[in-house]
């Protein structure tokens, strides 16, 4: 009897429970696994670190308002200060003569510090990544929602030219789009590289785009959403894109160690950003001459640009398995 | 095929006559107006562009006939047209039998198939382990190894296999040549493959595993994995005839697109290690504004890519045998 008693209190306050918990919506969610993945955590905290160092290497801004030189903030050294004292001089911990920083990465062949022009070099690479993601999904996404919504013959033949598209040597076309534009510096440069990258890179997001729609256009709600007379627009706005937001924020996340790397490629080329502002792949470069002499000048850039590329995907991994528990281990 | 590669002319056509400047106006190669003009007319870079798009396409490039066969050239002909870098050598001949180390096309697909084969070889039984381990030691070594490969672009690779080859070089240990292409001997020849083709392979291998490992773990979850256990069927003939093969069609279908991918990136493994490949030609034919040649080597990568793409589809028709040719 007690017995029978004491179950259905404990019913009684399961269901209480049930109702009184907070509302979760499926974001919160979604944050919650984010913060048990810990390769994610500390994927994401890296990012930042290298987000926050890049933008505050110096007071570019307050500086370019008061129509001053630049001063360095975070970065131990300007990226074109030059220290003829100590060139080419190997990794220490010890301050330079001058009681300046140490110049713990070494400097190269101007002496200039390295570990100060990888902070700068972020510049260039979070730059692309973050800029060269928006225009591939403003692109990907206009055409694939215009794909996916309309289906039939306008659908076939938008994704006959994604088709040809893929056919494309994407990387020739890039360099060959690089010429175009032509070489220039400062924003200028990276707004060509961004440009250069994300007309040949907005297919993918398309395709997935266009999948999501044509799948959920069918569903009840959708249907539902049509009887009561909701317009196209709103249809679009309101219930197709919404719902199809968690596979996009993963492809984003997924496509700027792609990105990234694809920025490397050409500045090690040389169709980057043009000297003396450094990037990643520009200092490999500089770095692949003098091999034999300074394998610091390959190394640490190439250690920056690999740890931040694992972090990107690391966290691309971490968002996909929390935004999608059942995709879980896929790829 | 046809349409594509269609495109890709029109494109690239369209693409290369934007860049500003042209072959014969070069920086720092004074030229008389008179000259330029002569070499223009002759070329017939003086006429529009829709034009010397048709004489490009079906022939007639040069009709003066003032050097030595240059004779009817167009593409439908197989004929990629004059250089107008290489004086006096055609497309065809620089792509296909350029003097010293034979063919450049060849060195670059026996690096290409090298790569392939390696990127598979490893890949494909890296990911079956990993899975059939699934979250046990074995498999987080196994997927951080390739997590990792994913992430190093395969040119940062490339270096760091130079960093260490000079090491061993300095502490008088053995170790593989670094650059240019061996034809001495099948030793030297392979000593010479060994580290550009493991380095454009690695990056693949990594993507691969992820792949197989996601795509045997979906698979061995199906009911009539369960079926064949229960019917007695031994756990090797369930792995190989069961697993297996239906985990590998999602792998077929992107393998084409992404090797084609790689492939295209072996230009810049081919500058890091001095191979004398067809990537070299690339971006000097830019800077050079060749346009015969920007054309040829963009060609010969889009034939490779659609020819990738048609291999795919049959693979797939192969191992899924619901899946027919209408």
């Amino acid at each position: 009897m007690s017995e029978a008693v004491a179950i259905a209190e404990r019913r009684k306050r399961a269901s209480e429970w049930e109702f009184t918990r907070p509302p979760e919506s499926l974001w919160r969610d979604a944050w919650r696994r984010l913060l048990r993945n810990r390769a994610s955590v500390v994927s994401g905290i890296f990012i930042v670190i290298i987000v926050a160092a890049a933008i505050f290497a110096d007071d570019g801004f307050i500086s370019w308002a008061l129509n001053r030189e630049t001063r360095p903030l975070l970065a131990p050294y300007g990226y074109k200060e030059v220290d003829f004292e100590n060139t080419r001089a190997s990794p220490s911990l010890q301050r330079t003569a001058e009681g300046g920083f140490p110049h713990i990465m070494g400097t190269d062949k101007y002496g200039r510090d390295v570990f100060s022009r990888i902070i700068y070099g972020g510049r260039v690479s979070i730059a692309v990544g973050v800029f060269g993601s928006l225009v591939i999904m403003v692109f990907g996404l206009a055409y694939g929602m215009v794909s996916g919504y309309l289906g039939g013959r306008v659908d076939t033949l938008m994704m006959r030219f994604v088709d040809i598209m893929y056919g494309f040597p994407t990387l020739l076309f890039i360099i060959l789009l690089m010429f175009i534009l032509g070489s220039t510096a400062g924003f200028a440069a990276i707004r060509n590289l961004v440009l250069g990258i994300g007309l040949v890179s907005w297919m993918g997001m398309s395709r997935l785009v266009r999948g999501q729609f044509l799948s959920l256009r069918e569903k009840e709600f959708v249907e539902a959403a049509r009887m009561i007379g909701a317009r196209d627009v709103s249809i679009i706005t309101r219930h197709l894109l919404p719902n199809s937001l968690g596979p996009i924020i993963v492809a984003v996340t997924l496509g700027i160690p792609g990105l990234i790397m694809t920025e490397a490629t050409l500045s090690f080329i040389g169709l980057g950003v043009p000297p003396p502002f450094p990037s990643w792949g520009q200092m490999l470069n500089e770095g692949w001459r003098a091999i034999r002499a300074d394998p610091h000048l390959i190394f640490f850039p190439a250690l920056q640009l690999s740890l931040t590329m694992l972090a990107f995907n690391f966290l691309g991994d971490g968002l996909r398995d929390a935004l999608d528990p059942q995709m879980r281990g896929t790829m | 095929m046809v349409p594509v590669l269609l495109m890709v002319t029109v494109v690239t056509f369209t693409a290369m006559r934007l860049v500003p400047g042209g072959p014969f106006s070069t920086e720092g190669r004074p030229m008389s107006p008179q000259i330029r003009a002569n070499f223009e007319a002759r070329y017939h870079l003086d006429e529009p562009p829709w034009k010397q798009y048709i004489r490009y396409m079906v022939g007639d490039f040069v009709d003066t006939g003032n050097i030595r066969d240059f004779g009817k050239h167009g593409l439908l002909r197989f004929d990629l047209g004059p250089s107008y870098k290489y004086r006096g050598r055609t497309i065809n001949n620089v792509l296909f039998d350029g003097g010293i180390v034979k063919a450049a096309v060849s060195v670059s697909a026996q690096l290409g198939i090298f790569a392939t084969l390696i990127a598979v070889g490893i890949g494909i039984p890296l990911g079956i382990i990993s899975a059939l381990k699934q979250n046990t030691v074995v498999d987080y070594i196994g997927m951080f190894i390739a997590m990792v490969g994913v992430s190093i672009p395969n040119f940062v690779l490339g270096l760091i296999f130079m960093l260490s080859m000079l090491w061993l070089n300095q502490h008088d240990l053995p170790a593989l040549p670094l650059a240019r292409w061996g034809t001495k001997s099948f030793g030297d020849w392979l000593s010479h493959m060994i580290l550009p083709a493991l380095t454009l392979g690695s990056g693949g291998s990594a993507f691969i595993a992820r792949l197989t490992r996601a795509s045997v773990l979906e698979v061995i979850r199906q009911d009539y994995i369960r079926t064949a256990r229960a019917k007695g069927l031994r756990e090797r003939a369930v792995i190989v005839g069961h697993t297996l093969k239906n985990s590998l069609i999602p792998v077929t279908t992107v393998l084409g697109p992404l090797m084609a991918a790689w492939l295209t990136g072996s230009f810049i493994i081919e500058t890091v290690f001095s191979v004398p490949g067809i990537g070299r030609f690339f971006v000097t034919s830019i800077t050079d504004r060749d346009y015969t040649l920007i054309m040829g080597t963009i060609l010969v990568y889009a034939v490779l890519l659609v020819f990738m793409n048609i291999l795919v589809d049959i693979s797939y028709a192969f191992l899924d045998p619901r899946i027919r040719f209408e």
